[in-house]
């Protein structure tokens, strides 16, 4: 039990210094007045006596700082020490300590913030889900899809059977719909999940139940409905006896069976999920049909969960062996197609991949703005280590050892640091839910992306911190390891920037600065292009004078007759509306999330390789579509009224298309089959962009509304008019005919495409914030350089005013040292930049990594605002008063 | 008086807890004993010897406690511990088979 003995002297060491320092010191002097007694019974005068006494003791101070050592108090008294001392010194210097703390925030703050964007978004998306560290991403892939398209239910089915790796296989489709709870409507996120949801992810609902086994199976057989709390708490005021009750979804019935608990908001990045539905209900959410018997049919999303200890190298053998099997059992509709999966952050389907190049890139930029801040805050380390030097100097001649400075000199960079990241954890904390910020609301549904601050998180921060705290004590640190005793007792003269020794390293410090920070210019400069280019791109279609709405009858509980007498008589309010040139429904718009229809298809003539089996997007489209959205035929003609369930089935390809299947002959008159059914060829399009403007030529092809499901619900409209006079115009016609059916947001196609870059706007928002972020630190590192270069060196500055030199000349002489100093940085990012530009890759469209402009950019404001930085300094400069200055030294 | 012999690097420890095995006993007294017992030969540094004395408390193999000395003075007083007892007996152990190996290289022909 020796803690028993220990323990009290420790904590007496460290609490009751005062009684152990008293006791040390009456222990020694009564072990040297026992010697002084010896020596003076042996016959020694006792002045004599006390001194062999103290001789042979080998001094009073130094034996007791050896019992103190032996104690091991100093290890912490000197750290204490050195918090105090380091704490009094920032007190002493309240400018100092703000900047060089704010620098440090911002510079933990942004790296924080991005991990835990990191860490919420890409690697633990799902907050209540158990095990998201084994949970992967399935997906199918096909020869001319290699990312992650949708499977079949059959197919996933299999897979769930023979899948001897995966602890479990779960689907979650996102779907959304029309809630109409009292007399207040809004549109809603839910997704479409397979039975076993609740049960695979481990989050059992806080009331009621999950879905039961079988409930997925049988077309509409189940409406039963598991709620989100949040809308639970919304929408039904938090209702304990909600389990039971009735709810209609898209005109159907649905029990609900069940609330999800607080804190969890589904399974998909980007949006919060409000309600789940068993997949036997799929017809009633999706377009085409019921899918659930259709291998060809590709529609869900899903998730697996691999068992302990499985790598995943194993598992996706796994996946291409049964894959490869169903290949050879089905060829009608798997030839050429595999199954695969992706660890979630690299998840194809939802905003996880479509984020995962920005935060990669954010990732970068962060260490950029830190190195940045580092920088900065070393400079002023340094000039206030140049004002200590006296105080190191002395320390020194007191016999302090180069070790014990420089644990005091890191001990300070410690508390620093330690500030730094208390307010850049803030700053995180602050920044959670920013990421959504910049994404703009679409139809009210606003977008979900938490950041996530959890012990990753803070253990990467305290890292960074730790890492901080090296590259500041350092500098310091090695000024002191110089302290050249004799040297540092006589004064020294500075001379304009670029000296030896310290200014040397502050000018070193002021080039990093320049030319991290004029590569994020010039990042942000490219991506600001690619943005400008994606947003002038064509995407086919007349974007500026066409706008569009929807009105969601299905959820308002039309039956299809209804509907269709409701589309008709709307469509002949909104034409004769004065100001609209034209009008038509549809049921997707181009560039929105919702995904286009697909379904294998047979081209009559064409036989594909045996490695295919051809699918096509395509679009239900309205009478005068083509016209409405400035779509321009090539040949044939446009759907028209007469395109109706009488008449015989029709269809207009794209281009693309043309070319693909009848490879040189005209479509026009041909046949291609869809679900089992036979339609003719009228007429060809040009080729437009349907799901992304950074789409390449895509094989598309449009059907009539009237002649397939009646789910459309896109109103477009071709009007000059301004979408504020249009929206209530539309919206009184809506009323006139059925007051209780309201229509969506109505928006042109521009914002649409606008909306529909979103991903890359941000890149750009947040690339730019940074970026001016850490330019305003050069700026003011550039600025702090100068100022201190020139009040260093009034003397040589009055000497030359006092030689002739006039206030020009010296304006000149600083101004010019500072843009030599911007011109070495400036050269050095350029170089920099040249290397890494190349990784913005996939950000960039239609702009070269070396865009000659993007750097012409960088250049010019890097010139500016060195310019800026050096102004002031350069003009106190000249304004040296040479008698004055030469007398005050 | 013949120059005394330095101690071995860490023999100083052995000696003052074989000293304190026998009693209770104050700083200078445990240099005083070891110098008698060896017979003037081993002089303790007295610059040392505190320190010493500092870390066997702080590792728990002796404790200290305040008393009176010879002659009515207050002083600090050292004991050995339960563990220090069973320490020593380790140590001591340790350093006979070290002389005794160290003798049997030496006493090679």
């Amino acid at each position: 039990m020796r803690w028993y003995y220990k323990l009290p002297l420790r904590l007496q060491s460290i609490f009751r210094k005062n009684r152990a320092e008293q006791d040390l010191s009456e222990e020694l002097q009564f072990h040297l007045q026992a010697q002084i007694d010896e020596y003076v019974a042996q016959g020694m005068n006792p002045n004599e006596a006390r001194h062999v006494a103290l001789r042979s003791l080998g001094g009073i101070e130094q034996a007791k700082e050896q019992c103190r050592d032996a104690r091991k108090v100093n290890v912490i008294e000197h750290f204490l020490q050195d918090v105090r001392f380091g704490l009094r010194m920032l007190r002493r210097s309240p400018g100092f300590s703000v900047l060089a703390m704010l620098c440090l925030t911002l510079g933990i703050g942004a790296n924080a913030a991005v991990f835990s964007w990191i860490e919420g978004i890409l690697f633990r998306p799902y907050p209540a889900v158990v095990h998201q560290e084994r949970l992967v991403a399935i997906g199918g892939t096909a020869r001319d899809e290699p990312r992650g398209a949708p499977l079949s239910w059959p197919d996933f089915q299999d897979l769930q059977r023979n899948c001897a790796l995966c602890e479990t296989l779960f689907v979650s489709k996102i779907t959304g719909t029309t809630l109409s709870i009292g007399d207040r409507a809004e549109r809603t996120t839910g997704s479409i999940v397979s039975a076993n949801y609740f049960d695979a992810i481990g989050v059992p609902p806080m009331l009621g139940r999950g879905f039961l086994p079988g409930e997925d199976q049988g077309q509409g057989a189940h409406p039963v409905v598991v709620i989100s709390y949040q809308l639970w708490q919304r929408r039904f005021r938090s209702d304990p006896q909600i389990v039971g009750t009735a709810q209609r979804l898209n005109g159907v019935v649905h029990t609900i069976v069940g609330v999800a608990p607080q804190g969890f908001y589904g399974t998909f990045v980007g949006w919060g999920m409000n309600f789940w539905v068993p997949a036997s209900m799929e017809d009633l959410f999706e377009s085409g049909g019921y899918k659930l018997e259709d291998r060809g049919a590709r529609w869900i999303e899903a998730y697996a969960r691999l068992k302990p200890g499985v790598t995943l190298a194993q598992a996706q053998q796994e996946f291409a062996a049964i894959s490869g099997r169903l290949e050879a059992d089905y060829p009608a509709t798997n030839r050429g197609r595999a199954i695969r999966f992706w660890p979630l952050w690299q998840t194809p389907f939802n905003n996880a991949g479509t984020l995962l190049p920005t935060l990669e890139i954010m990732l970068a930029v962060v260490a950029f703005v830190l190195l940045i801040a580092c920088a900065n805050v070393g400079n002023l380390l340094l000039m206030r280590s140049f004002a200590r030097r006296h105080e190191m100097s002395v320390r020194v001649a007191l016999g302090a050892g180069r070790a014990r400075l420089w644990k005091q000199l890191f001990t300070e960079g410690l508390v620093l640091s330690l500030f730094g990241a208390a307010g850049g954890l803030l700053v995180a904390y602050w920044c959670r839910y920013a990421l959504v910020l910049l994404f703009p609301a679409r139809g009210g549904v606003q977008m979900h992306l938490p950041g996530e601050i959890d012990w990753r998180v803070l253990a990467l921060s305290a890292g960074i911190c730790l890492a901080t705290t090296l590259l500041l004590g350092l500098v310091p640190a090695l000024q002191a390891g110089k302290i050249d005793l004799a040297q540092s007792m006589k004064m020294e003269s500075a001379g304009v920037v670029g000296g030896r020794g310290r200014a040397r390293v502050r000018s070193g410090l002021v080039l990093l600065q320049v030319s991290l920070s004029f590569v994020l210019l010039v990042g942000a400069g490219l991506l600001m292009q690619s943005l400008l280019k994606v947003r002038a791109a064509s995407p086919g279609f007349n974007a500026r004078v066409v706008q569009n709405t929807a009105i969601d009858l299905v959820s308002a509980g039309y039956t299809p007759e209804r509907a269709q007498n409701f589309q008709d008589a709307l469509l002949e309010r909104v034409r004769a509306l004065p100001g609209v040139e034209s009008a038509a429904f549809a049921r997707m718009t181009p560039l929105s999330y919702v995904s286009s229809a697909s379904a294998p298809l047979v081209v009559d003539g064409y036989q594909p390789p045996p490695e295919e089996s051809p699918t096509v997007d395509y679009n239900e489209v309205g009478d005068n579509y083509f016209v409405t959205m400035g779509i321009p035929l090539v040949a044939g003609r446009e759907f028209t009224r007469a395109d109706d369930e009488n008449n015989a089935l029709v269809t207009v390809v794209n281009e693309t298309m043309g070319q693909r299947y009848w490879q040189g002959r005209s479509p026009l008159g041909e046949r291609l089959q869809l679900n089992g059914r036979w339609m003719q060829v009228v007429g060809i399009a040009k080729d437009s962009k349907y799901s992304s403007v950074r789409e390449k030529p895509t094989p598309f092809f449009f059907v009539p509304l009237r002649q397939n499901s009646l789910r459309g619900s896109v109103l477009n409209i071709r009007t000059p008019l301004a979408p504020e006079t249009m929206a209530t115009a539309i919206a009184r016609e809506v009323h006139a005919i059925d007051a209780n059916v309201a229509p969506y947001e109505l928006i042109t196609m521009q914002e649409q495409l606008d909306r529909s870059t979103s991903a890359q706007m941000v890149a750009v928002t947040l690339v730019g914030i940074l970026g001016s972020l850490a330019l305003v630190l050069a700026a003011i590192g550039l600025y702090g350089v100068m100022s201190y270069a020139v009040s260093q060196s009034t003397r040589e500055l009055g000497l030359r005013m006092a030689l002739g030199a006039g206030a020009s000349d010296l304006l000149r002489l600083v101004l010019s040292r500072g843009l030599a100093l911007t011109g070495a940085g400036v050269l050095l990012g350029a170089a920099t930049a040249l290397l890494l530009t190349r990784l913005l890759g996939n950000l960039l469209y239609k702009v070269s990594p070396r865009d000659p402009v993007a750097f012409g950019c960088a250049f010019a404001v890097m010139a500016l605002v060195s310019i800026t930085a050096c102004l002031l300094p350069a003009w106190r400069a000249a304004r040296t008063d040479p008698m004055h200055a030469l007398r005050a030294e | 008086m013949p120059k005394p012999t330095d101690l071995v690097q860490g023999t100083l420890d052995l000696l003052i807890l074989k000293t304190l095995a026998l009693q209770a006993m104050h700083g200078w007294g445990i240099a005083q004993r070891i110098r008698q017992v060896s017979k003037d030969v081993l002089q303790v540094n007295q610059g040392a010897l505190y320190p010493a004395l500092h870390r066997l408390e702080q590792q728990g193999w002796i404790r200290a406690k305040w008393g009176e000395s010879e002659n009515n003075r207050r002083a600090k007083f050292y004991s050995l511990t339960p563990d220090g007892v069973k320490y020593l007996r380790q140590e001591q152990a340790q350093w006979k088979r070290l002389s005794l190996a160290i003798e049997l290289v030496l006493d090679t022909p």
